[in-house]
């Protein structure tokens, strides 16, 4: 190849034919264009006229550097010139091929699997054996193999949502066996691995490194402060268009996943962090699961939420309200100061807060409730409610729990209490032992200055050992729980202010209220506050931002959590403990993205610096142009474009030039008022588009071709079919609408949903059609059933049961039983008949006289069963030979019946009444 | 030399131009109503004139019984003169006439036979006598000279151009010169002012085709006359466009100044327009001066 500049010729000869071109402008301006014979009878008048300019005996010089033009690009064309040729990777040893495969890799990984496919090509050619590694997946003892042996492993290869282990991947490169050149797929970021690793490559071969200079974009954690969600967008350089859009999803109130909120902003120029703000409402942030760049496919755009964004709703009742007191003596004051940065507090009569569902009621030294207070709150624990009582003078000094357990006190109280070190007892005010490994506080360090000096005491019983969580230095019960129902009842042994105890006055106390999930975690947890925990995995992130189920991973300990290194056994994902859950996120608060910058010495390729691009076939089409602009330009020279036939010659030279284009664009959307008009003007079949074209292009054949069928053998006369938008369009007007489904149909919106179910309880028919009769059952679980169920879960559909034989659709026009479409399944499912129906003495078929089925659901996808194309003809195949026709036959009188049944109704059932009546009528 | 199957194909391609030709003749010449013109005086004649006195040098049998019998006078019944006038007609044949510039156009020979026969069929119902000049066909009346005249009608000339032929036409009769024109121009007016001297006069019709009238060429071209005989090139046809109308108007000119100067009458036509304004034209300007 020889280049110059960056453009290189693979066939750099024929440039010589360049020299030609003079010669040609000689030849062409000495050769006039050849003149027309024309019969005229009227040269008799021209005899004797002569020529006042004789212009045109030569070429026109705009003519002759056109032509010169097409040939010159005609000969460059086929020198074949490239555009940024790539520079053949040189080399006939050892081949590496090194993935970081990170999920910095996951947004282009196709394009990086198809430069290493490239390689192997090149690699299979010289012969060079090969080996790919991925740094975050490394295989030990990794041997070269011939390159073709790849070939088949590349789909294998994937990225994973963590960042390579420096220390095995420098004793993976020390272990590999040299030498060998390598070629580097860099994900673009910086990191302390690099270096070392490039030095040890560079001991074994040539380096070469292929780098995408498109920044990569990170989502970091959501945080909740000062009433607003706050997220930093970061990437690792700045340049590139700044635009990104963060996505919150999370359950809708019907448990569809769904965009809760978006937020469009951009960067600043050149600036490599962002910083985006979201104030929604408190029930709506509480259903966010994760946030999300709206088009980047990388775990790093992705961040999960955890408890950390959830407010808890606490309620606070405390027993002396009635006191005139300072606010420090106030029994929940401390809690009151715990609670309130991270959780929503509600404080007011009990009847009141319960009515609100608060996720915590703290009653601090409440001692006696009344006995439908008790059932209450009895029945709200059970349902998950955390009760957290706070011991004081007015509980110690009450009968509640003393010779028999309260329901809503963990233990049995004796009477009193205990005082240790006042001022009238002897000892010291007691310490805290340190937590048990069983308790949920395990690994909370204790202050030395957190003492007891009052508490109540419980009394021993063969259940109090499993209740205690907290005990003090003489091992009497601080803190007990009891479980009760799906919720718990605690119980600190201490008050809730700093009369009987420092513990309230310590950050433990903190620490304790959040590790009982009565508090929103704030931040991050750190290594002690996760010390001794254990944490599963729930679902966890692939490098792709996918959420999948993690099913076979490991639980894992607190602290590996806390320290927040993502590895194989921690992908992120988010992890449930005991009572809270973590999100781990690819994206640490502190972590910056930075851009790889690679030694001078390596060579480093990227896709977009220099992409190779062959301009061969841009230079003989502009040639070809040129010659068709050429071809009009001679005929106005040579006069040939006026005159007789003159037309005919502008048609096909302006037919050359633009060959013909898009088809005019289809006559655009119905208005509304123009469907009401055509929707009610006569009966229309309709079907709901589903956004596939080509599914909605059959359902609508389908539905002509029945409605042929309709007009041709019944009375009942449908106009053309018509598409439905469920989202826009009214539906009020059609008795029928079929509605195929696909896998990848959206969900329709609420107004939808109402439309929907305001036109199924209006006596509307939906005939659901999932299409797969032939490789599902229904409700088998293939794609469409489950988009079916999805869809059709906020839908008000009755009670379901497949076609029974007396069902009134198996005679409203045809006699027939089965209802084959495309395919011959039997599950054809409608509204199930009340269960009183019983068959009349004599009667064939029971008395059903209740209105229309408002749904058919089946997957024998009745419309391609019934479309006929433009032309008359079917538009696909039913079956094999007359077996086939057969079958359309009856896919067509199932929906003869079908509409007859829309339309008609019951009357048919009515019909079996008939000489039971003439009978009586005769007498 | 023609062989025998080479003439009847040749024959029957005349013929089968034939009945289409007379039969366009038949239905364009119904476009034009028209009755006996009588001579507007006593005469032979079919049709009633004037009933007057008779005179003593009347025969018995001339007087009118009928007539008479309501009076005490014996009247005679005269009739309108009817005379036959002999209208002598040339319609160019030759090359030039064969042009057409577009399909959807007929040629200049077609339509110039088509009016020329078509005018024949009014005046053989006026009672008048056609012929050809020269002395092919002598002029006479009735059904088998109107065959007579297709049949010459449908011979082609040889020549690149038509020359009127002056032949053969009666003193005081009447003559249709059906030509575009273009050829020699001294010819026609040898022709013309040999006819206007024998005391003949009648209509010259100019038939042309748009393209000559409207010149629309551009660029190199080699014009040539319809067999070829005349040659012109030029490097730029547009730019004679002008100079070529100009020579144009200059011959319509001439036309018409000797039209003017023997009493005859002028017009164009051309072939894109009606035949049927044509033959008005034609058959009213006949009428004029008879």
């Amino acid at each position: 190849m020889w280049t110059l500049g960056p453009l290189g010729f693979t066939a750099p000869w024929l440039l010589l034919g360049l020299i030609v071109l003079p010669i040609l402008w000689i030849l062409l301006r000495a050769v006039p264009p050849a003149p027309i014979r024309r019969r005229f009878p009227g040269v008799a008048l021209l005899l004797g006229l002569k020529d006042r300019e004789s212009q045109s005996d030569r070429t026109p010089w705009w003519l002759l550097l056109l032509r010169l033009l097409a040939a010159a690009a005609i000969i460059v064309g086929f020198a074949g010139p490239v555009l940024n040729p790539q520079e053949q990777r040189s080399g006939d040893g050892p081949l590496l091929v090194l993935l970081d495969g990170t999920w910095a890799d996951a947004r282009d990984w196709p394009r990086r699997m198809e430069r290493t496919s490239a390689l192997l090509d090149d690699a299979a050619r010289r012969g060079r054996p090969v080996a790919i590694a991925v740094t975050t997946d490394l295989e030990p003892d990794l041997t070269m193999q011939p390159a073709e042996s790849w070939m088949s492993r590349l789909p294998s290869l994937a990225p994973q949502p963590f960042e390579p282990d420096s220390e095995a991947l420098l004793d993976w490169i020390e272990g590999m066996e040299g030498p060998f050149d390598t070629f580097w797929f860099s994900d673009g970021l910086e990191r302390e691995t690099r270096e070392p690793a490039l030095q040890a490559l560079e001991t074994k071969g040539d380096v070469f490194v292929y780098q995408t200079p498109r920044p990569v974009l990170g989502l970091g954690p959501a945080t909740f402060a000062d009433g607003q969600i706050e997220m930093t967008v970061s990437r690792s350089s700045g340049a590139g268009p700044g635009a990104v859009t963060v996505q919150a999803f999370g359950l809708d109130p019907a448990g569809v996943e769904r965009n809760l909120a978006q937020i469009e902003t951009e960067f600043e120029p050149a600036a490599r962090t962002l910083d985006v703000a979201l104030t929604l409402p408190p029930e709506l942030r509480n259903r966010i699961s994760r946030f999300q760049l709206d088009g980047v496919r990388s775990a790093a755009a992705v961040s999960l939420t955890d408890d950390a964004l959830k407010r808890r709703e606490v309620a606070l009742i405390a027993g002396r309200e009635e006191r005139e007191e300072v606010d420090l003596l106030s029994p929940l004051h401390y809690v009151r100061q715990a609670l309130v940065p991270t959780a929503d507090i509600l404080e007011g009569a009990l009847d009141d807060l319960l009515i609100a569902a608060p996720d915590v009621i703290v009653l601090a030294d409440v001692a006696t409730l009344s006995p439908n207070e008790i059932d209450v709150l009895s029945g709200w624990v059970e349902e998950g409610g955390m009760l957290l009582r706070f011991a004081g003078p007015r509980l110690a000094a009450s009968d509640v729990s003393r010779g028999e357990e309260d329901p809503l006190m963990p233990v049995r109280l004796r009477a009193g209490g205990r005082t240790v070190g006042g001022a009238m007892s002897w000892g010291e005010p007691k310490a805290l032992a340190p937590f048990d490994e069983d308790s949920p506080f395990y690994g909370l360090s204790v202050p030395d200055d957190v003492v007891v000096s009052a508490q109540v005491v419980a009394e021993p019983g063969p259940e109090l050992d499993e209740r205690v969580i907290a005990e003090l230095t003489d091992g009497t019960p601080l803190v007990t729980r009891k479980i009760l129902g799906d919720g718990q009842v605690v119980l600190f042994h201490v008050t809730a202010n700093a009369e009987w105890t420092t513990l309230p006055l310590s950050g433990l106390f903190v620490q304790m209220l959040e590790r009982l999930a009565v508090l929103t975690r704030p931040e991050r947890p750190t290594v002690d506050d996760l010390a001794g925990t254990t944490w599963a995995p729930e679902e966890v992130l692939d490098a792709f931002g996918q959420l999948n189920e993690a099913d076979r991973l490991n639980g894992v300990e607190g602290e590996v959590l806390a320290e927040g290194t993502l590895s194989a056994e921690v992908p992120p994902g988010l992890y449930a403990g005991e009572e809270a859950r973590i999100a781990v996120n690819v994206i640490k608060p502190d972590t910056e993205l930075s851009p790889a910058f690679w030694p001078a010495r390596i060579p480093v390729e990227g896709p977009s610096l220099d992409q190779e691009r062959p301009l061969k076939g841009l230079l003989i089409a502009m040639a070809l142009a040129l010659l068709t602009v050429d071809i009009l330009a001679s005929l106005l020279v040579s006069g040939r474009l006026r005159g007789p036939r003159s037309g005919i010659a502008a048609l096909i030279a302006l037919l050359l030039m633009f060959p013909p284009g898009a088809e005019a664009q289809q006559g655009g959307e119905l208005s509304e008022e123009n469907l009401a008009q055509i929707a009610t003007s006569e009966v229309v079949l309709a079907h709901i588009l589903t956004g596939d074209p080509s599914v909605d292009e059959v359902a609508e054949a389908g539905l002509r071709g029945l409605s042929n069928v309709l007009f041709s053998r019944t009375s009942i006369e449908p106009g053309e079919p018509i598409a439905i938008n469920i989202e826009r369009d009214e539906l009020a007007f059609f008795p029928f609408l079929y509605w195929p489904i696909t896998a990848d149909q959206p969900l329709p919106s609420r107004e939808a949903y109402g439309k929907l179910n305001r036109y199924l309880r209006n006596g509307g028919m939906i005939l659901f059609d999932t299409r797969d009769a032939d490789t599902a059952g229904f409700g088998s679980g293939s794609p469409e059933g489950r988009r079916l169920q999805a869809i059709a879960r906020a839908l008000d559909i009755p009670p379901l049961e497949p076609v029974p034989e007396d069902h009134v659709l198996t005679r409203t026009f045809y006699l027939i039983q089965a209802f084959p479409g495309r395919y011959t399944s039997r599950d054809v499912w409608v509204e199930a008949s009340p269960p009183d129906a019983e068959r009349a003495p004599g009667m064939p078929f029971r008395n059903l006289n209740d209105g229309v089925t408002p749904v058919v659901i089946g997957g024998n996808d009745w419309a391609s069963a019934w479309a006929i194309g433009a032309r008359g003809n079917w538009m696909l195949p039913v079956g094999r030979g007359a077996a086939g026709e057969r079958q359309r036959e009856f896919a067509f009188r199932f929906g003869v019946n079908l509409i007859m049944h829309v339309l008609t109704g019951n009357y048919k059932s009515d019909q079996v009444h008939v000489p039971d009546l003439l009978d009586r009528l005769g007498q | 030399m023609t062989t025998p199957e080479a003439l009847r194909a040749e024959a029957s391609d005349a013929a089968s131009a034939f009945p289409p030709l007379l039969a366009e003749a038949e239905h364009l010449a119904t476009t034009v109503l028209l009755g006996e013109h009588g001579r507007r005086r006593a005469g032979m004649g079919d049709a009633f004139w004037q009933y007057r006195p008779a005179q003593p040098t009347d025969e018995a049998r001339n007087i009118d019984w009928r007539r008479s019998a309501r009076a005490d006078a014996h009247f005679v019944r005269e009739k309108e003169w009817q005379i036959a006038q002999s209208v002598m007609m040339w319609i160019d044949r030759s090359a030039s006439m064969g042009f057409s510039s577009d399909k959807n156009i007929p040629t200049k020979a077609n339509r110039a036979r088509l009016i020329g026969l078509a005018a024949a069929i009014l005046l053989f119902r006026g009672g008048e006598r056609v012929g050809l000049t020269g002395f092919d066909l002598p002029a006479r009346a009735g059904q088998m000279q109107l065959m007579r005249l297709a049949s010459a009608l449908s011979d082609e000339d040889e020549a690149e151009y038509g020359a009127p032929i002056a032949r053969g036409m009666l003193p005081h009769s009447r003559a249709v010169f059906v030509s575009d024109f273009l050829g020699d121009i001294a010819e026609a007016e040898t022709a013309l002012t040999d006819a206007a001297d024998r005391g003949v006069r009648g209509v010259l019709l100019q038939v042309l085709d748009p393209q000559e009238e409207a010149f629309p060429f551009d660029g190199r071209t080699i014009f040539e006359s319809m067999r070829g005989g005349l040659q012109h090139e030029t490097l730029k046809a547009g730019d004679l466009r002008d100079r070529y109308l100009e020579r144009l108007a200059e011959r319509k000119g001439h036309l018409a100044d000797l039209a003017h100067r023997t009493g005859w009458q002028l017009s164009t036509h051309h072939t894109s327009q009606s035949a049927a304004a044509a033959l008005l034209w034609l058959h009213g300007a006949l009428g004029r001066h008879t």
